[in-house]
């Protein structure tokens, strides 16, 4: 992008169009979904924008409830009523998924984009073996292909996993909860997709093995050069994992930034608050984090969503809602604590 | 998947004897509780019809001894397995000299026939409008429909082939009112023969199908919607799985478990509770002679149909179990998880 300012102004077109544009594999732009209630619709994501670059492992975390993985869920139309995609595009490789219908929608899921599951305990199917789940997503998607070449694929996906080739026969019951999520990641990465989307990978694993389904994401991640939403509360594994971590609060994302950069500061005053409420073995500190205080999400609310909780709340929080800015390099949070040049204001 | 081993079949091969052995014992053992024998009693009905008959005494004393009914106790019991397992279930007392494993042979056919076609069709057809039901991407036009289809689960299934005759076969003549093929017609394999017997049995089979299809329905129609909420069909969402090879191969497969579970109870059911319906359509079928039995007191036929029944179900039990490790493969052969 640097580069751009220096070439001549026919050319700047093009550049600027460059490698950073090029490189986009996800464009997602004011993204709303709401939830039907007999009391109105409840604002689950609203007006979400952000972009994923090729190669790129994006964090997305939040408290319980804030609509990331709603957001997940929308980027993979897999929205249930009462919930829809109320507005927004989700440009995937220059294609607006939230315009897909019927075939065009089936065939370009799990080819461009595809899901690791939150639940991964609950994510196969109990009576089909290992094997014939990945099966019938390769042939629904690529036709007729011979049993052996298909094993083969099979096999040196389950390797790529760090799968034993027994698992192949397997059922689902018979694997450990990190061998599950390991054929889940297996089957994801079928398809050669440009997008994973990982919901809570590691919930309901021990330790250990979530610091292996972690490498064999990031492994994975080096081989075949996808990129990745990963969504989760764990952030020991998006300190692992990720490039770049969105904070999201009441359907909104309130902070995006580089994942050193967010650790070393944290601009917004709900990203301090979640980054001090991870337990620390030092010291016993109070958590200043309370729950049940976010606003009513069918309410559209006027000024800054956090002014409830924020305990640093000025007027204007209550007037103006915050924009999306970059107040260090590549660091960009609304918040109205600061002025345009990243100075805090009190 | 263990695969089958000698050791379970002969497990579950020994299970099924016990449960017939201690079946056959119910059924020695029942009647004799009962004050008075069935031999005495018949022959004494038949002193009231022909008011004297001479020597009754030497006659009970004979037909006890025809039928096996003298001796003491444990030899009688030990004749009687012998006989059981050599398939003779004597001889009928109100049909003397009809065996009674004539009179089943001639009408077990028939209710296997005619009430397992039933079953299997309400089975399918139940099961299917269940999981169209609970389907959200059946048009909600057909979804609206399919409950109508259920309205006769609650007419007594009886009723129903009581209302079936008396239009079908009364008013418009359009089938026969009983009986399970036509008279002057040859039985054997030829096409009158089979067309005959379609013919017949068509309102039996349907009285039943209609009644008892809303059973499956509802049943798959729960099951289906507890699966539709399980993750492993949102991710065969993701997948962009057909649509058709979802509603099949992840949510009937995984809805299917306990109906097949029932459908075996049903089947080993079949023929006693075919009763009505044999009854009603004039059907020579088991519960048809197990009616007739009834009403005359013919104890050896009442023990042969109990016996085939007790047979029935537990052959059924038996099949399932050996079955459902293959529809279940969390269900194992082995024998710590059995």
């Amino acid at each position: 992008m640097t580069a751009a300012t220096t070439i001549d102004p026919v050319d700047t077109v093009t550049a600027s169009r460059g490698p950073a544009e090029q490189d986009t594999i996800l464009d997602i732009r004011n993204l709303q979904v709401f939830y039907a209630t007999p009391t109105g619709d409840v604002r689950a994501v609203d007006n979400v924008s952000f972009k994923v670059q090729r190669g790129e492992i994006i964090g997305l975390v939040g408290e319980s409830g804030c609509g990331k993985t709603t957001t997940a869920m929308a980027i993979l139309r897999l929205v249930q009523p009462p919930g829809r995609i109320a507005g927004g595009e989700i440009n995937l490789d220059s294609v607006n998924l939230a315009d897909l219908e019927g075939d065009d929608l089936r065939e370009t899921r799990w080819t461009k984009l595809s899901l690791i599951p939150q639940g991964a305990m609950n994510s196969l199917n109990p009576v089909m073996r290992i094997s014939s789940q990945i099966k019938d997503t390769i042939r629904t998607h690529e036709g007729r292909i011979s049993n052996r070449e298909l094993k083969e694929r099979i096999l040196q996906l389950l390797q790529l996993v760090g799968l034993p080739s027994r698992v192949y026969d397997m059922y689902p019951h018979e694997l450990s909860g990190g061998m599950k999520q390991r054929a889940c990641i297996a089957m994801a990465i079928a398809l050669d997709p440009v997008l994973v989307i990982a919901d809570e990978p590691t919930s309901a694993l021990d330790v250990v093995v979530q610091r292996v389904v972690g490498e064999t994401l990031l492994d994975v991640k080096e081989r075949l050069g996808v990129s990745m939403i990963v969504i989760g509360h764990d952030m020991g594994l998006m300190a692992q994992l990720v490039d770049r971590l969105a904070v999201m609060y009441a359907g909104r994302i309130v902070e995006f930034a580089p994942v050193e950069s967010i650790f070393n500061e944290q601009l917004h005053p709900y990203t301090q608050l979640l980054i001090e409420s991870i337990p620390s073995i030092k010291e016993k500190k109070p958590l200043k984090l309370t729950e049940g205080l976010t606003h009513d999400l069918r309410t559209h609310m006027q000024g800054c969503i956090f002014q409830l909780r924020c305990p640093h709340v000025m007027d204007i929080c209550r007037e103006e809602n915050p924009p999306m800015r970059a107040l260090r390099s590549r660091h960009e949070t609304a918040c109205h604590l600061y002025d345009d040049d990243g100075v805090r204001l009190h | 998947m263990s695969e089958l081993t000698l050791g379970y079949f002969l497990r579950r091969l020994g299970m099924w004897l016990l449960t017939i052995w201690i079946g056959a014992t119910l059924i020695f053992t029942i009647p004799r509780l009962a004050p008075g024998d069935p031999i005495t009693a018949m022959v004494e009905r038949m002193i009231q019809q022909a008011g004297y008959i001479e020597n009754s005494a030497d006659l009970i004393e004979a037909w006890r001894a025809r039928f096996g009914l003298d001796g003491p106790w444990h030899v009688q019991y030990r004749n009687y397995l012998l006989s059981m397992v050599r398939v003779d279930l004597g001889y009928s007392l109100a049909n003397f000299p009809a065996r009674v494993t004539d009179i089943i042979g001639r009408s077990l056919p028939w209710t296997l026939g005619m009430v397992s076609i039933a079953t299997i069709l309400s089975f399918c057809a139940g099961n299917l409008i269940g999981a169209l039901m609970a389907w959200r991407r059946v048009p909600a036009a057909i979804r609206n429909i399919l409950p109508v289809s259920l309205t006769f689960t609650s007419i007594p299934f009886f009723m129903f082939g009581i209302l079936l005759i008396s239009f079908l076969a009364f008013k418009w003549k359009i089938f026969p009112a009983f009986g399970n093929y036509g008279r002057g017609v040859e039985p054997g394999w030829n096409l009158d023969f089979i067309l005959s017997v379609l013919h017949h049995g068509l309102l039996p089979v349907l009285s039943i199908v209609v009644t008892s299809m809303g059973f499956w329905a509802l049943g798959m129609r729960g099951m289906m919607v507890t699966t539709d909420g399980e993750d492993y069909m949102i991710l065969a969402n993701a997948k962009g799985l057909r649509s058709r090879r979802i509603f099949w191969f992840y949510g009937i497969r995984n809805s299917m478990l306990p109906q097949v579970t029932a459908l075996a109870l049903n089947l080993g059911a079949v023929a006693g509770g075919s009763l009505l319906v044999e009854l009603i359509f004039g059907y020579p079928g088991l519960g048809y002679f197990l009616y007739q039995a009834i009403i005359s007191a013919d104890y050896t036929v009442i023990q042969g149909i109990v016996f085939m029944l007790i047979v029935g179900v537990a052959t059924a039990v038996l099949i399932l179990d050996l079955l459902y490790p293959m529809i279940d493969p969390r269900i194992t052969y082995s024998k710590g998880q059995a």
